[in-house]
């Protein structure tokens, strides 16, 4: 051991963090890499060419058409990665996401079909809709936890078995959907009106959704408010430890239920992409499974802004490039979940063993420091005496 | 059956508050159920609600649900939550349906049981050993596993079309053998078509349980049965829960607290396994994308429901699996059974009162009234709303009695070995 310099102290702290940084990137891509290699076992024990495959899925990723496909999926994505997170930040667990949305995306539409104002007015209208409806259903759970003691996975889960009933009830003719929808035998709302559609940008590969920048704005909202305000810092003290966060004050049981609802609200922005910018109603086929994917979104992206929207992005990539995989050589687009699966199993596991090397090298480093110190002052007593 | 361990569950500190359901009691709250459901049975005409065919129908929707919620119980005691109970279902669908097709159906249901344990070692692998949050890894893995069985069904079955294999679906499989008990099966029926009060209905339920009752819901009776015994009769089974109660204690009296999650988590997902394996071999006979249809899920439902026991888990698996089974039936029994409903609530509000809980007793008859209400004034029930029904009524079981359930202590939370030093 050499003894401590002072002046050696801020370059140690300065190759730590570099370290840090190092370890926090190396867990996804570690989780990514093994995961391409899994996955191209499993694709050459199936007697397909991994290397084709990936081929077709990164051509289609590199032209503009597919780029804009996979911004526009990530736009939703982001959305509901982002409403996971919420919860998660403060270790609530809103499984619910899925069923959240679903009810939000369904009475956004019926407003949307039944009322027509100004574009100014009607998309606020249709975003708070969404965001109210998302937030009353979420808060359902915040209050069964925080008044009965519910736990909050087991009622989302309840919620969302729930919320498929409720749209299965409201959506039949006469209700939210028209008395006679045509000759088609799928149900569903009647068009929003020409007012409520959001803007899209026209690129060469097709038109890219406005609401890209709902999102991009969800995200600094995001950093903002849990880094640069008190009820952020509440929010994240109640995550790490509630005892300590009751012990300075904070009022958890408020914080559960604000978070839920604001976790729901988030959640209720989730169909809106697809509803104002490409389908234009409500049906039975609208995408499901949307809140499931947020949570590994936000599980992949570490629930920090900045890592959900490469998470994003990197899952809008695997699923709109992967839909090319049937039609150009007969792969099974099925390879495409199984990656996403291992990719989150992986990187959550990456990511403990990280934490817990870094936790080990720390120690190390203190230990380290508390023995030169007593070392430099056993020599000292030496000198002196 | 063992509806009697329920009894076990004391909530500390309120002894007195809570009366035991001892054996007695449970006998005659289900005579007196049967006695209600005749006499509603009489005065509208329409017996279907205790038919055989629909205690039959109840029953086999009830295992897959009761054996995803063994298998959530079996994890749990050890500490473990397992969220990932449906992927595993997955797995055991799969594994049981390619088990059935190419060797026989027996050789099935241990193919779907050993799928099943596969999914169970990865949650523990992840959960145990590396220490993950448990609901983290119980969403991996249920977005991983239907993942694989999807993409290995794609490409196993290419090969296989003529044998009656789809995109998304196997080629089917032999079914298992149906037992009905031959003299007494016949004699219940002539019984239930006379329609007496009360004896053709008891007739009814009965002949349900002997009529084409399959072999794999037995063996679900069966291995409920043997899990009560394995986990609270014997020194494995207290080590077991005790892992789940205190690990750090049950480590300082030399237990393997991992070995002992490991072999709850896999025993959990050979369960959940089996569950599944009865949905693509004897629910249908062929696996198919999507078949469990978060069946998974209402397990662990059904499981918290009954409070962390096994009899109480029978009876959820029961409530889920007669609910789910109206789902399939005609619109005007569900109708009857607000009439039931709403009288059972009169009853409980004249019990309220008798033991002078005003404001209970206000509220129920409220709500009694509302059903009341609907059924005059309705013909039929939404079948969106039958779907819906377990699902609040667990919601509001868990909201009436959270304070009286109680899960293992150390439940969800992630142990290291040695940490308690």
């Amino acid at each position: 051991m050499t003894s401590p310099k002072p002046a050696a102290k801020p370059s140690s702290a300065k190759r730590f963090d570099g370290e840090k940084i190092l370890l926090a990137l190396a867990a996804p891509v570690l989780a990514v890499v093994l995961s391409v290699a899994i996955c191209s076992v499993l694709l050459a024990t199936s007697g397909k060419n991994p290397f084709d495959a990936w081929n077709v899925m990164i051509t289609y990723g590199t032209k503009s058409d597919g780029q804009v496909a996979i911004l526009n999926r990530s736009t939703t994505y982001y959305l509901a990665a982002a409403a996971a997170a919420f919860g998660f930040r403060m270790n609530l667990f809103n499984i619910g996401v899925e069923g959240q949305y679903k009810v939000a995306a369904l009475f956004a539409a019926f407003v949307g079909s039944q009322v027509d104002l100004p574009s100014f007015i009607q998309i606020p209208l249709l975003l708070v809709t969404a965001m109210l409806v998302g937030g009353l259903y979420a808060s359902i759970a915040g209050l069964l936890k925080v008044f009965r003691g519910v736990s909050e996975v087991i009622a989302t889960i309840m919620l969302n078995a729930i919320a498929v009933a409720i749209v299965g009830l409201l959506l039949v003719p006469g209700i939210f959907a028209p008395e006679k929808s045509g000759s088609s035998n799928a149900i569903q709302t009647a068009p929003v009106s020409e007012s409520s559609h959001f803007f899209a940008i026209d690129t060469d590969g097709g038109p890219l959704y406005g609401f890209l920048f709902i999102a991009i704005l969800v995200g600094v909202a995001f950093q903002f408010t849990l880094n640069r305000t008190r009820f952020g810092f509440d929010l994240r003290a109640t995550g790490r430890s509630e005892s300590a966060a009751t012990a300075s004050g904070v009022n958890v049981k408020r914080m559960v239920v604000t978070s839920m609802v604001v976790s729901g609200a988030l959640a209720g922005l989730i169909g809106l992409p697809e509803l104002l910018q490409n389908s234009y109603n409500f049906g039975q086929s609208f995408q499901a499974g949307l809140g499931f994917l947020g949570i590994s979104v936000a599980l992949l992206g570490r629930n920090s802004p900045i890592g959900m929207a490469f998470a994003a992005v990197l899952f809008a990539f695997l699923d709109s490039t992967g839909s090319q995989l049937p039609l150009q050589g007969g792969f099974p687009f099925e390879i495409v979940p199984v990656m996403q699966g291992t990719i989150v199993i992986c990187v959550v596991v990456a990511y403990e063993l990280v934490r817990r090397y870094g936790l080990k090298r720390q120690q190390q480093k203190v230990g380290a420091e508390l023995a030169a110190q007593a070392a430099a002052a056993a020599e000292k007593k030496e000198v002196s005496a | 059956m063992s509806t009697a361990t329920a009894a076990r569950a004391k909530a500390p500190g309120a002894p007195a508050k809570k009366r035991k359901m001892t054996w007695p009691v449970v006998l005659l709250l289900i005579a007196g159920a049967l006695v209600l459901f005749s006499a509603v049975g009489m005065i509208t005409d329409n017996h279907s609600l205790t038919s055989s065919g629909q205690v039959t129908a109840a029953l086999s929707a009830a295992v897959p649900i009761g054996m995803a919620g063994l298998g959530g119980l079996w994890s749990e005691r050890a500490g473990v939550v397992n969220i990932g109970l449906e992927g595993m279902m997955v797995a055991g669908t799969f594994c049981g349906a390619w088990g059935g097709y190419l060797v026989n159906p027996w050789f099935g249901l241990v193919a779907g049981m050993i799928g099943g344990a596969l999914g169970g070692l990865l949650h523990a692998v992840i959960t145990v050993t590396f220490g993950v949050d448990h609901i983290v890894s119980g969403v991996g893995v249920n977005l991983l596993i239907p993942g694989i069985c999807a993409y290995v069904n794609r490409i196993y079955y290419q090969d296989y079309i003529s044998a009656g294999a789809g995109a998304n679906q196997s080629p089917p499989a032999d079914p298992l053998p149906y037992i009905t008990i031959p003299g007494l099966s016949s004699g219940l029926k002539d019984i239930e078509a006379h329609h007496w009060f009360l004896v053709s209905d008891v007739a009814g339920v009965v002949g349900g349980l002997v009529t084409n009752i399959s072999v794999v819901v037995l063996l679900a009776g069966a291995l409920i049965v043997v899990s009560y015994f394995a986990l609270w009769r014997t020194v494995f089974g207290l080590r077991l829960r005790s892992c789940g109660e205190n690990p750090t204690a049950a480590e300082s009296l030399g237990v393997n607290v991992y070995k002992y999650k490991y072999l709850a988590v896999i025993t959990s997902g050979a369960f959940a396994g089996l569950g599944g394996a009865y949905l693509s071999l004897v629910a249908a006979h062929f696996y198919k994308d999507g078949q469990t249809n978060g069946r998974g899920f209402i397990g662990l439902a059904a499981m918290i429901f009954g409070n962390w026991m096994p009899g109480g888990l029978a009876m959820g698996a029961g409530l889920f699996g007669f609910t789910d089974s109206l789902q399939l039936r005609d619109p005007e029994s569900v109708h009857v059974l607000i009439l039931v409903v709403a009288i059972a609530m009169v009853l409980l509000a004249a019990w309220h009162l008798y033991r002078r809980k005003y404001t209970a007793t206000v509220i129920t008859l409220v709500v009694s009234a509302g059903l009341f209400v609907w059924y005059f004034t309705t013909d039929e029930v939404q079948r969106p709303l039958i779907v819906a029904t377990p699902y609040v009524i667990t919601l509001v079981v868990l909201s009436l009695a959270s304070q009286r359930l109680r899960p293992p202590k150390a439940d969800g939370q992630i142990y290291r070995k040695g940490q308690g030093k």
